[in-house]
């Protein structure tokens, strides 16, 4: 449900990173514990960048996995099901080193139209 | 033309809590947001703190909810000076600028503290930040035990964590140490207090906890 407000945020910051060339490709980096849906994103995406310099342009989303690493044995291991104890040598003082990415990475934008 | 950005998604929103938490830094109010699932207990948290700090300091109640008034009387009736509600018409979560705009409804020279309680969900508010001082999370007994492996994101961006509804200890299997292994793994020493609003245990501990809070900021240290 807050993907509306997320991607009228991604909206905003492309068309400015833009300045008014048209705006071809946009790339997400998403970690897993942002909790964002990309289908929902893509949806309001379609709607909200008509008769903007994003109009038809593509989103990509890089998703990336959450990750825990071990403060004892500092093994890296994915986050998953309801065991986040480290599968090496089940220390239970892990630290997450992945997953909270939640940015705007580049824009790719249209030079020939720019120009003009 | 790839031009690169590397900028968060919501920086926007980022940069008007910076604002909020600014406008309340001068005005010497310490704030709190209270987000939990529906039912976990978060206004009858905020009766508590009203009514086991009123008498020490002056409270104000921001709340956000999809529709009705409800939770702003219930704060209201139970001593709070200012109450006043935010209905969000169908968003999940309160962001920054609902509550730089609610701000401006409340004389902030007459509080001393600010609770915001969000809207009843785990997911959404997690990723606005508000500007608040500190953000708190309300679990509850019949929740389970699973929620922090069933909502990481969530038990990772808070400060304090409240568990309440302890009196249904005896009544509902929950396994604690489960419980607080998931909470520990995602939050690493996270400042917690079990209790309860219906019967009050443990609610001393908390309120204490808010107390040294709110005279630290009030009263910068003198070291």
């Amino acid at each position: 449900m807050h993907e509306l407000a997320v991607t009228t945020s991604i909206l905003d910051l492309a068309l400015q990173h833009a300045k008014k060339a048209p705006i071809t490709d946009v790339h997400l980096v998403i970690g897993q514990l942002s909790s964002v849906m990309d289908d929902s994103v893509q949806f309001y995406w379609d709607i909200i960048s008509q008769d903007t310099a994003a109009e038809g342009s593509q989103l990509h989303f890089r998703r990336i996995p959450a990750e825990f690493q071990c403060q004892k044995c500092h093994a890296r291991y994915p986050l998953r099901g309801e065991d986040f104890t480290c599968p090496v040598c089940q220390s239970t003082e892990v630290s997450i080193v992945a997953g909270e990415e939640f940015y705007l990475e580049a824009i790719d934008v249209d030079e020939k139209e720019s120009i003009r | 033309m790839k031009i690169s950005v590397v900028e968060k998604i919501l920086s926007a929103n980022d940069r008007i809590a910076a604002e909020n938490r600014t406008h309340l830094d001068g005005a010497g109010v310490y704030s709190l947001n209270f987000m939990a699932s529906p039912g976990a207990g978060k206004t009858s948290l905020v009766e508590q703190t009203v009514r086991g700090l009123k008498d020490r300091f002056r409270l104000a109640i921001i709340n956000g909810d999809i529709a009705t008034s409800l939770d702003a009387d219930r704060a209201e009736a139970a001593g709070a000076v200012h109450a006043l509600q935010i209905n969000t018409g169908g968003d999940c979560h309160l962001d920054a600028p609902m509550l730089q705009g609610a701000l401006k409804e409340v004389n902030l020279g007459e509080v001393d503290l600010l609770i915001v309680e969000n809207v009843g969900n785990l997911i959404c508010p997690s990723n606005f930040q508000l500007g608040t001082h500190k953000s708190v999370l309300v679990a509850s007994i019949p929740e389970g035990a699973d929620k922090p492996y069933k909502y990481p994101g969530m038990y990772r961006g808070v400060d304090v964590l409240i568990i309440n509804k302890i009196d249904l200890l005896p009544y509902i299997p929950f396994d604690m140490e489960f419980f607080k292994r998931g909470v520990e793994a995602l939050n690493p020493g996270l400042t917690t207090f079990a209790l309860s609003c219906k019967t009050g245990e443990g609610v001393d501990a908390w309120l204490n906890w808010i107390t040294l809070e709110v005279e630290t900021l009030r009263q910068p240290s003198v070291w």
